[in-house]
């Protein structure tokens, strides 16, 4: 690497700049700097992964907090210097909310740090939805640039390298895997096994999930011990395949440099390609960082904003956003459940992904020629603070905390629904709101397709069939976003935004430049050292989570970089 | 995974009231809170541990008061009067299950953190760096403002006097969360004092470095 100075911080220069640190970077890292490639990696929030002047030591700042992970934003975004805004469509005018949206972390490990680690892969259906199925009317459904059978070995390595435990027989519907998992699955939460039984019991076909945590000791880190805090908390023993070990071993090979707390203001372009970014330290100095290469891994709503901050001008960039529509089936069960033990979930099934003759039968009565729902996960509440929000203030409080109807006596299923592509879903830039840093933020515009709530109809009702198989007291179906329009509700402006930490689409990928803004490898059409390494480049949401098929896509894009 | 919306949704729909029937407790009821405020004024402190004392009241169990929550709140209040503040507990473990006592290191704020918590805690108090989307009004004026309309009699009054005022108060909905924090969340944050609130709801609270064995969350 060479540096010279300039007037305000030595610029750097290397064959890549990465901008974020999450699973999609760390993957590009890691195969860029074993080929030899020298980058730098630049993240926007804290480090607590890793320790960067001694990068075989890990930094153990996560704990079993509630408080610091769910109310104190300790992975950020932080909403009151980074807010996002939000509005279902332009009647809106420009926003119903300004805060949280969609709050994906923003600290070294991105994404890969809060999430219980749910990794499934694609089914092959899910790159061919078009050809398929056909087309529906009011979205832009279309067939990936890239099938399973060539994705197949980067999801392979994607596991080898995140550490990924799983069972290659237990799903019955499952895409083709040229081995098995890299560990066992870990053990089974007692919700979960009352709930797969019942599930079992009305016809489908629940199996243990494909999780990042490890089971047994895996590439140096150890097993996980069950502590319960994985969804939306950091792994206190670096027991979840967060992307510490792509990061780690990227820091090791000498070719990489980390920069936390630098904000990346834009991409710089000359003749039509990139030369490297513009960033921004924690004490606002700005600095430039060369690259031959530029690879934008920020997420689906920051790796458009960053685009739009640059001038890029291409039609589609930020269009067709997606979440996964979310449907939950949740109930009491008479006896105690301890969903604070375990991996948060350890059990999901796949069935209601299916285009079966039931589900085709809903489609017709909804008008539609075919629907989908996605993965749906089965698990309960871990968090005595989110409960106590939840009852009402007074007498009846310690009560029901003791009783604990909507903790440790609930369980649920959350289904990860398709979402259909739609131009009309969209991240801008709100022209008016700004960061801590004065830059305009991300504007979401999302309003479901009728599509996602057929599927939500149809599906939510085999939920509830479970839950009175297992016992449950009472039971009920909900959605994020809400679509209740009862007055409480209604004056809620966060229900209307989307829960679902799924964002997708915003960059799709395709072969022609006039209907996609990256090409087959995630390099933009009009800029062709320009990278997008995350799910910004998904053409279709599918109904599972989109943390392994982003890290095979920048395993893919980062290998075609290299020859 | 996250069912906090559909706990949102049931909570407000009456089928919950149902579903949420009371189980009998008695446990320990003592009442040890030294009020020392680090941010209140002594007035203030009193009509906050009075409020506190009605939206999580003791009925035998545990109530605000034994977790000592207006401390809590006390110290997020006056958080930037510790070095480091006292915002984010530190890691991996806590001492009570195993392993060292790391919560007690409270983590540095970086510079964005800091403006962040600044902002929230203390408003933006007119400073240019503060008010990039407009003035912001802090947690310390919502309480001073909120408290004092409560009215310095608030501790005195009849019960039912006082959760009229409370039903009244802009300040409650905040406060009721303050209280949910410094009842159930670490009491390295000045509340959940010896651990009453988890125990009141058998809640074994972190668990690191021992963690759960396989058998403990596979079976009943």
């Amino acid at each position: 690497m060479t540096r010279w100075p300039d007037r305000d911080r030595p610029a750097v220069t290397a064959d890549a700049v990465i901008v974020g640190s999450g699973p999609g970077g760390a993957a590009v890292a890691d195969v860029l700097t074993q080929a030899g490639w020298s980058v730098v990696i630049v993240e926007k929030g804290r480090n607590h992964l890793i320790d960067l002047a001694d990068p075989t030591r890990l930094l153990y700042d996560f704990s079993n907090d509630e408080i610091k992970f769910f109310d104190r934003w300790f992975l950020g975004p932080d909403p009151m210097v980074e807010p996002r805004t939000f509005r279902i469509g332009p009647e809106d005018g420009e926003r119903l909310h300004v805060g949280e949206v969609n709050s994906i972390p923003t600290t070294v490990g991105g994404g890969g740090t809060h999430a219980d680690g749910k990794v499934p892969r694609f089914r092959e259906e899910d790159f061919e939805l078009l050809s398929r199925y056909g087309p529906i009317e009011g979205a832009e459904v279309a067939d990936w640039p890239v099938g399973y059978d060539e994705l197949e070995p980067f999801y392979a390595e994607a596991e080898r390298a995140i550490g990924v435990a799983g069972d290659a027989t237990a799903n019955p519907f499952a895409a083709w895997r040229s081995g098995p998992y890299p560990m066992p699955p870990g053990a089974p939460m007692y919700g979960a096994t009352l709930s797969t039984a019942a599930a079992e019991e009305v016809g489908l076909h629940p199996y243990a999930a494909p999780t990042a945590a490890n089971s047994v000791p895996y590439d140096g880190r150890p097993a996980c011990n069950n502590c319960g805090f994985c969804a939306f908390a950091g792994c206190p023993i670096h027991a979840k395949g967060d992307p510490v070990a792509l990061l780690q071993r990227a820091l090791l090979s000498g070719h990489a440099e980390l920069l936390p707390e630098t904000f990346v203001t834009r991409v710089c372009t000359e003749n039509g390609r990139a030369t490297g970014v513009e960033a921004m330290d924690a004490d606002g100095t700005r600095r430039t960082i060369g690259a031959r290469v530029v690879v934008l891994a920020a997420g689906a709503i920051e790796t458009p904003r960053l685009m739009l901050l640059s001038g890029f001008d291409h039609p589609l960039i930020g269009r067709h956003f997606m979440v996964h529509f979310q449907t939950f089936g949740f109930g009491t069960l008479p006896h105690r459940l301890h969903a604070e033990r375990g991996r948060a979930v350890t059990h999901v099934h796949d069935d209601a992904v299916l285009v079966d003759d039931d589900a085709r039968r809903a489609a017709a009565a909804a008008g539609l020629p075919w629907l989908r729902g996605g993965l749906v996960e089965h698990g309960g509440p871990a968090h005595p603070i989110e409960e106590a929000k939840r009852y009402p203030w007074g007498a009846r409080h310690p009560k029901l905390m003791r009783a604990s109807p909507m903790r440790d006596h609930l369980w649920g299923f959350t289904m990860q629904g398709e979402d259909l592509p739609q131009r009309g879903n969209c991240v801008d830039l709100d022209p008016d709101v700004r960061d801590a840093r004065g830059f305009p933020v991300a504007r979401v515009t999302y309003k479901p397709h009728r599509h996602e709530l057929a599927a939500s109809d149809h599906h939510g009702q085999k939920l509830l069939e479970v839950l009175r198989v297992m016992g449950a007291n009472w039971s009920g179906t909900a959605t994020s976003p809400s679509l209740r329009t009862d007055t409480q509700w209604h004056d809620d402006r966060t229900s209307i935004v989307p829960a679902s930490r799924h964002v997708m689409g915003t960059t799709r990928m395709g072969d022609d430049p006039a209907t996609s803004v990256v090409d087959r490898y995630g390099a933009m059409h009009a800029l062709p050292n320009v990278v997008v390494a995350d799910s910004s480049v998904f053409v279709t949401s599918a109904g599972y989570g989109p943390t392994l098929t982003l890290v095979a896509l920048a395993m893919r894009a980062a290998g075609a970089l290299t020859g | 995974f996250s069912l906090s919306e559909a706990l949102a949704d049931t909570c407000r729909s009456t089928s919950s009231t149902a579903a949420c029937t009371a189980a009998a407790y008695r446990g320990p009821s003592s009442a040890n809170f030294p009020p020392m405020p680090v941010w209140l004024t002594d007035t203030e402190y009193r009509v906050l541990a009075a409020a506190c004392a009605r939206l999580i009241p003791s009925d035998g169990g545990p109530g605000a008061l034994e977790a000592g929550v207006p401390d809590y709140i006390d110290t997020l209040l006056g958080a930037f009067t510790f070095d480091p503040p006292r915002i984010w507990a530190g890691g991996p473990s806590s001492g009570r299950h195993g392993g060292e006592n790391g919560f007690e290191r409270f983590h540095r704020l970086g510079r964005l953190d800091e403006l962040a918590w600044r902002m929230r805690i203390e408003g933006s108090a007119g400073l240019a760096e503060r008010e990039f989307n407009g003035p912001v009004v802090g947690w310390q004026e919502r309480y001073r403002l909120g408290l004092a309309e409560l009215g310095p009699d608030f501790a005195d009054c009849e019960p039912g006097e006082q959760d009229a005022r409370l039903r009244a108060s802009p300040l409650t909905e905040l406060m009721y969360v303050h209280c949910c924090e410094g009842m159930y969340g670490a009491p390295e944050y000045g509340g959940n004092r010896d651990l009453v609130g988890w125990r009141a709801i058998g809640f074994a609270g972190d668990v690191q470095p021992r963690g759960w064995t396989d058998d403990e969350v596979a079976r009943p």
